[in-house]
């Protein structure tokens, strides 16, 4: 490329911010074992401003703000706090100063109201030293009211709805005094409609002259929403902007360094044969309730069907029960017309099902393996990789280097255990072995969960070939956008129901956010309310 | 959660580079760690039992060269290092084997009491039989008392989820209390003590020497090239079949191999079942070789020093065999050490237990080495 693909979008540093920050890094550097994680990153947030700090995974902006919050200490750098330079040596100290974070993963104690999970740690107490639960409440009623986050404070954090959940982190730190809030990939578990409202609590704190900071992987959201872009790659930062300066696919070229497809172009599908065909489908969770109450579908050969719903809405269930890792109670499912709904796991990939599954740590991957070992995970009792019993070592090798070649793993060796790879090489590696083994059918939940963009792109490549060679693909995401670029056909589930059917392209993000979350039903469908189970 | 997580690296997609790069350079790491473990953990024992004696007013260097004759000084003391170390070699594999395979088999003893049993009642029986088929017979007869001993625990994991730790160490309380009575009753030899009939010449396992005469006499026995066999064939057994990579493969992660079609609950029997197969022969052994017959304190814990040579290993078949002749040597050393330079035995347990201490602790070596890399690497940037 001839031009600076930066240059379009590259300002002078704290462009915008006409207040004093609140919050400074200058020159932070951490280094890791073997990796410079931030190298020499500066960055500042100013009251009253949303700050997105935008980067691929492994770019370093957890790390950057993990050490703002004393998480991690820096090798080298200052960190400042109203003018002045402050030591920040664990998280209590970044909450003394005002600095508050909502991890990806929250912290709280289920069992527990949302009261006692706010004021945990800091309980205001009566005369006599224990915990004064009407001020407790008290108080979080005032902080809801103040920044409009409704939240019953007297309602179990079990039964909250992950959005309400963030609330209630939210709220911990805004009741520990925060001025600068950090939000770790906040919208990463929520509904459209949930992000939504989510961007409408921070416009408030920011109207409140908060500052807040959002660490994210999201293109269209930083558009939306932020102040100011700080772009990082590599440990460095590598741009500073504002959405009116930007595009997408500029911001995208600065986050990998290079044009990215974010649509992925596909022809349209050339539907075969049914390949697997799921019928009238009951499936029992882990407490034995009813996941799937009755699900029938079919997927066709060369053809991606995509599965959108909330987590938890019986996907999970669905795709072990195909997959031969769960017992169905009730209907059947079948491949190619032959009766799989029994078949364990080995029989089901032996019959031509291939697995990505959502969590690639737990089930995708032996993470102390190395990759050849892992390559053959599966297919390690056919030929050529054992005969007898007896492993053929060298087959394995040259097959495993093969596929680390085709599926583009970067790895120093094959020899190297998977733990060792990053997140999307990890992926490449899943893929790597379920696409070798060449399957009529391949299950994907949420095969792209944690990548970064460039990972992604490579995932959607793929999955559209094996669509485009013929093979049927049954699609599980929580990611919307995913779910809508990929499929050419995709059903809605809702509590362990299919609810909608909808053509690929032919639906919007908010059509399948209401269907998603239980509403968007016709008048002729039967109500839920009949059909509760009542074992419940 | 983010205390724990803090200093973990995170997860790197910069550029091909410096991601291989990182990959290399972790797994160099965390080999590195690993190996080193065992001998910086038996450094720091010896450390620590030098010190011991230093307190009782007595001279470390004379104890641990007292030690080291005693062990290794001729013919006789390699072979007294030798015959202990061959039990140790046997229950070491069959922990290890459990561990590879995620079981804590903590009954070795129980299953090496079962192979004692069957080796001496075979023995016996056999007793007109060419040695060269009633070894093998009753060697192979311990192993499928032991695999049987273990496979009773094993069926409780597999089909009702009955924690290993627990059946296995119950049930070694019944096979040892079952071979009690054996030798006080039905199996018992003429005369008041209670022990069984001895075997005949030729269900024995010779010494050594004795079969290689340019040997001086000493009491080791073939036992430990059977022990060494064994390490091997387990070594094959892990990396190139199937049965040992799909247990370990639910060893390291049952969730990823059952999504591999693999069977955790048979995985787990063929196992357990290994594992006892490989204490029965522990068992066998010591009747074969040692003491000729079986009396109820024919094994003096070899079953649980397994654990700790198998944890010193690091549950490596041929780091056994020499994790094995170090705790051998220790046993072998002790007395000469008590006598030479008047240092209890006792001291030998503190060196034992301090092995065992810093082996399960490896995080703290691998804490300790990344902290100094981390000092480093921050001093230069």
């Amino acid at each position: 490329m001839s031009a600076d693909p930066q240059a379009a979008c590259e300002l002078p540093p704290n462009v915008g911010q006409d207040r004093p920050p609140i919050l400074e890094l200058r020159n932070v550097s951490k280094r890791f074992p073997g990796v410079l994680a931030n190298d020499d990153v500066s960055a500042s947030v100013a009251p009253g401003e949303v700050l997105a700090l935008l980067g691929e995974n492994g770019a370093g902006k957890s790390t950057l703000m993990n050490v703002a919050y004393g998480l991690l200490s820096a090798s080298a750098g200052e960190i400042v706090v109203d003018g002045n330079s402050v030591q920040i040596r664990a998280p209590r100290d970044a909450i003394r100063l005002g600095i508050g974070m909502v991890h990806q993963h929250f912290m709280l104690v289920e069992p527990l109201t949302v009261t006692e999970n706010i004021v945990l740690g800091m309980e205001p107490t009566n005369s006599w030293g224990l915990i004064d639960r009407a001020v407790a409440r008290k108080r979080v009623v005032e902080i809801s009211a103040k920044y409009g986050l409704k939240v019953d404070p007297d309602s179990r954090v079990m039964d909250l709805s992950v959005g309400m959940q963030q609330r209630v982190e939210i709220l911990k730190a805004l009741y520990r005094d925060a001025r600068i809030l950090i939000l770790d990939e906040p919208t990463a578990v929520l509904t459209p409609q949930e992000v939504h409202e989510l961007f409408q609590i921070v416009r408030e704190l920011v109207s409140q002259g908060l500052a807040v900071v959002i660490i994210t992987h999201k293109l269209d959201e930083v558009m939306a929403f932020a102040d100011r872009i700080l772009v990082m790659r590599a440990g460095r930062v590598v741009g500073e902007t504002t959405p009116e300066e930007c595009s997408e696919q500029s911001l995208a070229r600065m986050m990998v360094g290079r044009d990215v497809v974010l649509k992925i172009d596909k022809g349209p599908a050339k539907i075969g044969e049914v390949v697997l065909d799921v019928s009238d489908l009951v499936v029992l969770d882990d407490r034995k309730l009813p996941a799937l109450k009755g699900v029938s579908f079919a997927v066709h050969g060369g053809e991606v069907l995509g599965i959108a719903g909330v987590s938890g809405n019986g996907q999970r269930e669905l795709v072990e029960a195909i997959t031969g890792l769960r017992r169905p109670s009730g209907g059947t499912v079948s491949l190619k017309g032959r009766d799989i709904t029994h078949d364990d796991a080995r029989r089901t990939i032996a019959a031509g099902v291939s697995h990505v599954p959502e969590d690639r740590h737990r089930r995708g991957l032996v993470l102390e393996f190395d990759l050849v070992e892992n390559v053959a995970l599966g297919d390690q009792r056919r030929e050529p990789f054992s005969k007898h019993g007896i492993l053929n070592r060298s087959a394995l090798d040259t097959e495993a280097r093969a596929r680390i070649k085709d599926y583009d793993v970067r790895t120093p060796n094959e020899h190297v255990a998977a733990s060792n790879l990053s997140g999307g090489n990890q992926q490449k590696l899943v893929l790597a072995r379920e696409l070798g083994r060449n399957p009529e059918l391949l299950v994907a939940s949420q095969p792209t969960r944690g990548l970064d963009v460039g990972a992604i792109e490579f995932v959607h490549r793929r999955i559209i070939a094996e669509r485009d060679s013929g093979k049927a693909v049954l699609l599980v995401s929580m990611e919307l956008e995913e779910v809508m670029s990929l499929s050419d056909r995709i059903l809605v589930m809702y509590e362990g129901r299919v609810v909608a059917e909808f053509e690929g392209g032919q639906v919007t993000e908010e059509e399948l956010g209401l269907f998603m979350t239980g509403g968007g039903r016709t008048p002729t469908e039967p109500s839920r309310a009949s059909e509760e189970d009542t074992g419940a | 959660m983010p205390e724990q997580m803090a200093d973990t690296p995170p997860n790197r997609a910069a550029s091909t580079v410096d991601e291989k790069q990182f990959a290399l350079e972790q797994e160099r790491f965390q080999r590195g760690v690993r190996m080193a473990t065992p001998f910086i953990s038996v450094a720091i024992a010896v450390l620590v039992g030098s010190l011991v004696i230093l307190a009782s007013g007595k001279d470390p260097v004379a104890a641990f060269s007292a030690m080291f004759f005693g062990a290794f000084g001729g013919a006789r003391q390699i072979g007294e290092t030798l015959l202990r170390a061959t039990p140790l070699v046997f229950t070491g594999l069959a922990v290890a084997y459990g561990f590879r395979s995620g079981l804590f088999n903590i009954g070795a003893e129980g299953q090496l009491f079962l192979g004692g049993l069957a080796a001496a009642f075979m023995g016996v029986a056999l007793g007109g039989l060419s040695w060269m088929l009633s070894v093998p017979l009753i060697l192979l007869s311990a192993m499928i008392a032991g695999a049987a001993w273990a496979f009773i625990p094993a069926l409780m994991k597999a089909k009702l989820g009955a924690h290993e730790v627990i059946t296995t160490m119950m049930f070694t309380y019944i096979g040892r209390y079952l071979v009690s009575w054996i030798v006080t009753g039905p199996f018992k030899a003429e005369g008041a003590i209670p022990q069984s009939p001895m075997i005949p010449a030729s269900s024995q396992l010779p010494r050594i020497s004795d079969v290689f005469t340019f040997i001086q006499p000493n009491r080791a026995h073939f036992g430990i090239l059977i022990g060494v066999v064994a390490a091997i064939v387990v070594w094959w057994i892990l990396k190139y079949t199937v049965l040992g990579y799909e247990a370990r493969a639910v060893g390291f992660n049952p969730t990823a191999a059952e999504t591999g079609g693999i069977s955790v609950a048979a995985t787990t029997i063929k196992s357990l079942c290994i594992s006892g197969a490989l204490a029965g022969l522990a068992g066998a052994t010591e009747v074969m070789g040692v003491h000729y017959r079986l009396f109820d304190q024919f094994s003096s814990g070899f079953g649980f020093t397994g654990i700790a040579v198998a944890l010193l290993a690091k549950n490596n078949p041929l780091g056994v065999v020499a994790a094995a002749i170090l705790f051998g040597s220790l046993s072998a050393g002790a007395g000469t050490m008590q006598l030479e330079a008047g240092v209890s035995q006792k001291v030998i347990s503190i060196i034992q237990g301090t092995i065992i201490f810093l082996v399960g602790a490896e995080t703290i070596v691998s804490w300790a080495v990344s902290r100094v890399r981390r000092a480093r690497g921050g001093a230069d940037v």
